[in-house]
């Protein structure tokens, strides 16, 4: 397979006339693309709000939400949110943000849109299931946030929903009930969109590369896309049958995690033998890999981008691609810390904690080739630079932190305070979201053919960078001091004098949030009228730079192009620059 | 990425034609080498959701005493060897048509070829439905889904091999009407992948055969 196929293959579907297969029913990877992306704003702008309102009811617990009364006559009435309530946007924050945000976005948006064209592809290998796996997402969406309007509310466990408090129905509290139940729904839903489309991605990258591009010359965000789609294929193909035996014991009875002589709510519930150990095994077995399946694609994404704006090839391109592949095989091996708590054996907890430390590694290496990369370079301060900068920055921070988690004897006291909410925040949360920025700002001339506003995507990140450090470093004390998450209100003295920190925080996050409303308002801008991009705005070498702004419907206008360099050419002496593009017949000189 | 990256020698050799020789006669679905590596790596995923379950009955059964043993209906058997039968059917036809082509691409295969998916998918369909009779024999035993965890188990895994099979019948349908109406090596190849879908179909039942003979 390091053998390039000799020509892609023909496009196999006639572009689409009509409205609806246009832009709806869509079989075009481009179109599908976009989809995911809009379907991952418009979760991203539910997550948000939802975290605004946890954040405004942990600072001033008392103080009623204008407006919320009636929207949940029951979770928050006169517009105060009870603990339950708090616990139901808790849940549906951190599904929607892992599941419909940081995987959705990095990986099928942006794969979907950049991983054919990167390869010189038509088109994904299987259009329809493509297009089927977008659609099973947004179903899988629709079904996660019709708990809001239908039955009880929303669940309550977490995006973790550990068992048996998920398994037993409604005795366990309100949205415990349908609400836990269309959560599953929903994740088996999205685990099977999943992998539709990790197929797609897996054997694209395998079968349909152009002329030339070997193994060794695709970017390294298909590089990226590319593992994380297997790990996605071996993740979810875990998540999902979980979920179904989840689903069991729900609807049918059965008693795969309910334990027997179970009393909750004063009812001793009708199931015996069951483990919930075994959900949080098979869940972390998927939960720990799906950190990466979030991350990895910013991983891609900087390292394809950062070049661009040093100058300068990448550093080690190929000790890049050994430590993607060694951190996915490693993330099958640590989801046991996650349940250092759990009353497993000590003896498996250290057995995690190695391979978790161990994982740092490359991580760290990854970091250093980054820094590697710009130092000495005459950086190009472009907006997708500097969140390329941010993105290192935070997965620092964040990473850091995680040195002091993976170890059993520090994790019994951090678990479970907002010490591990500032950690994951960091690592995954932020640095995923900086990682879509930098693609947004990015890629944005290449799929919409407009330039996004370089004065508002400065303003937007400077105003993002500092605010979400003001949010998450607290959080690492408020960690320290022993104070609890999942928690609705602090009323315990020791907790009290933590309370203006909170509030800190809760002012950070609104601001944060606020400044997310200039990206909006550029993306759309753009999107609407914005000024015309060029091919080839920020002289990058790869191939989806070679074709026009956006794409003709089969990415290169019937000329599929033969590769002659890897993606790496820059500070170089070609005849556009100091670059050579992929598909350029010149040789490269020195500089 | 061995498994994955580099699809393994077909089970029988591959047709003599060259895949890609042949004109294109008629707009194709998806490239022809696709599906086979599609297969694979479905094949792929499909083992590790059973490892999963696998692992998950063994961690059930030893968590508490309420394992319950059951005879399995002879029934299953008899499905096996139907299963088996339908993987040897389409085998012969896969080969059969691959031969005619030899030499004249554009030809579409002749009848005889295609009477053994025909009858593949009769068989796949008598499978489907003794699976069904011999979860109705259960049942007629009062061993239903939540009756104990050997049988929970017993359902889960056959309904989810079931479903399996039953979108393998749908491919399988979908490739004998392009074989039908479309010439080119496309639909052969098709074909192909189909058949290596159908035959771990076969393995994974005989897989999950002895899981569940032993442990339930």
């Amino acid at each position: 397979m390091s053998q390039p196929t000799t020509v892609a293959a023909a496009h196999h579907h006639a572009p689409p006339q009509g409205f609806l297969r246009k832009h709806v029913f869509s079989l075009d990877h481009k179109v599908i693309g976009k989809q995911y992306l809009d379907l991952a704003l418009v979760a991203v702008c539910t997550g948000m709000v939802l975290s605004w309102l946890m954040r405004f009811h942990l600072a001033w617990p008392e103080t009623p939400i204008p407006g919320l009364g009636t929207l949940s006559p029951s979770g928050a009435a006169g517009g105060v949110i009870t603990p339950e309530y708090y616990l139901a946007l808790m849940t549906m924050h951190g599904t929607i943000m892992v599941f419909f945000v940081l995987t959705t976005a990095p990986f099928a948006g942006f794969g979907n849109y950049f991983l054919p064209i990167q390869v010189g592809a038509e088109d994904m290998a299987f259009p329809r299931i493509n297009m089927t796996s977008f659609w099973v997402t947004l179903v899988a969406f629709l079904v996660l946030i019709s708990a809001f309007v239908v039955g009880d509310g929303p669940p309550l466990s977490g995006w973790t929903a550990y068992a048996p408090l998920s398994a037993v129905g409604k005795d366990a509290g309100p949205g415990q009930g349908v609400g836990q139940t269309l959560w599953a729904v929903s994740i088996t839903l999205f685990c099977v969109a999943q992998l539709l489309g990790a197929l797609n991605f897996i054997t694209t990258t395998l079968d349909l590369r152009t002329k030339g591009m070997s193994l060794a010359r695709m970017p390294y965000s298909t590089w990226a896309w590319f593992i994380t789609s297997v790990i996605g294929l071996i993740a979810f193909a875990v998540l999902m049958p979980a979920c179904i035996l989840l689903i069991l014991d729900r609807v049918a009875g059965t008693s795969f995690f309910i334990p027997a002589g179970l009393v909750i709510s004063d009812r001793l519930q009708p199931h015996a033998g069951g483990s919930p150990l075994l959900w949080q095994h098979l869940f972390w077995f998927f939960g720990h890999p799906e950190v990466y399946i979030a991350i990895l694609p910013g991983f891609g994404i900087i390292s394809h981008i950062l070049p661009v704006f040093a100058r300068k090839p990448l550093l080690g391109p190929r000790v890049l691609i050994a430590c993607l592949v060694s951190i996915a095989f490693l993330s099958y091996t640590v989801w046991g810390h996650h349940m250092f708590l759990s009353g497993m054996n000590p003896f498996s907890a250290t057995l995690f904690s190695v391979p978790t430390l161990i994982i740092t590694i490359p991580a760290t290496i990854v970091t250093l080739l980054w820094i590697g990369t710009i130092y000495g370079a005459k950086l190009r301060f472009t907006t997708p630079a500097l969140f390329c900068l941010g993105f290192v920055s935070v997965f620092v921070s964040g990473g850091i932190s995680g040195f002091f988690l993976a170890q059993p004897s520090i994790d019994t006291y951090l678990h479970g305070t907002y010490f591990v909410v500032g950690h994951f925040h960091f690592v995954m949360g932020v640095a995923a979201m900086f990682g879509i920025f930098a693609a947004t700002y990015f890629w944005a001339p290449k799929m919409f053919g407009r330039m996004m506003s370089e004065t508002l995507g400065k303003w937007h990140f400077w105003l993002t960078f500092i605010g979400v450090y003001c949010v998450f470093m607290p959080m690492h004390y408020l960690g320290l001091a022993g104070n609890v998450r999942r928690y609705s209100a602090f009323t315990d003295d020791y907790l009290k004098p933590l309370i203006p920190l909170h509030r800190f925080i809760t002012v950070a996050a609104l601001c944060t949030g606020a400044a997310q409303l200039i990206f909006l308002f550029n993306l759309i801008r753009t999107r609407l009228r914005g000024p015309k991009a060029p091919d080839n705005p920020w002289e990058a070498t790869s191939l989806e730079w070679s074709t026009t702004s956006p794409p003709p419907f089969d990415n290169f206008g019937g000329r599929p192009p033969v590769v002659q360099h890897g993606p790496n050419e820059y500070g170089t002496r070609g005849a556009a620059g100091d670059y050579v593009m992929q598909a350029s017949p010149q040789s490269a000189g020195p500089a | 990425m061995p498994g994955i990256a580099t699809p393994p020698a077909p089970i029988v050799p591959p047709p003599a034609a060259p895949p890609t020789v042949a004109p294109r006669t008629i707009t194709e679905p998806s490239p022809p080498q696709s599906a086979q590596t599609g297969v694979w790596i479905a094949i792929g995923t499909i083992c590790m959701s059973f490892a999963a379950l696998t692992s998950a009955m063994v961690v059930r059964q030893g968590a508490a005493p309420d394992w319950r043993h059951f005879q399995l209906p002879q029934l299953l058997y008899v499905n096996t060897l139907v299963l088996l039968a339908s993987s040897g059917t389409l085998e012969w036809s896969r080969r059969r048509i691959a031969a005619v082509s030899v030499g004249a691409p554009g030809l579409v295969p002749r009848l005889d070829g295609l009477a053994g998916v025909y009858l593949t998918l009769a068989l796949g369909l008598l499978f489907v439905s003794g699976q069904v009779i011999a979860w109705r024999q259960l049942a007629a035993q009062g061993l239903f889904l939540a009756t104990a965890p050997s049988s929970a188990f017993f359902y889960v895994f056959t309904a989810l091999h079931g479903l399996h099979v039953v979108g393998g019948l749908l491919g399988l349908s979908y490739v004998l009407r392009r074989l039908r109406r479309v010439a080119g090596p496309a639909p052969q190849i098709a074909l192909r992948a189909a058949a290596l879908y159908w035959h771990f179909m076969g393995a994974l039942w005989l897989y999950l055969l002895v899981i569940l003979a032993t442990r339930v």
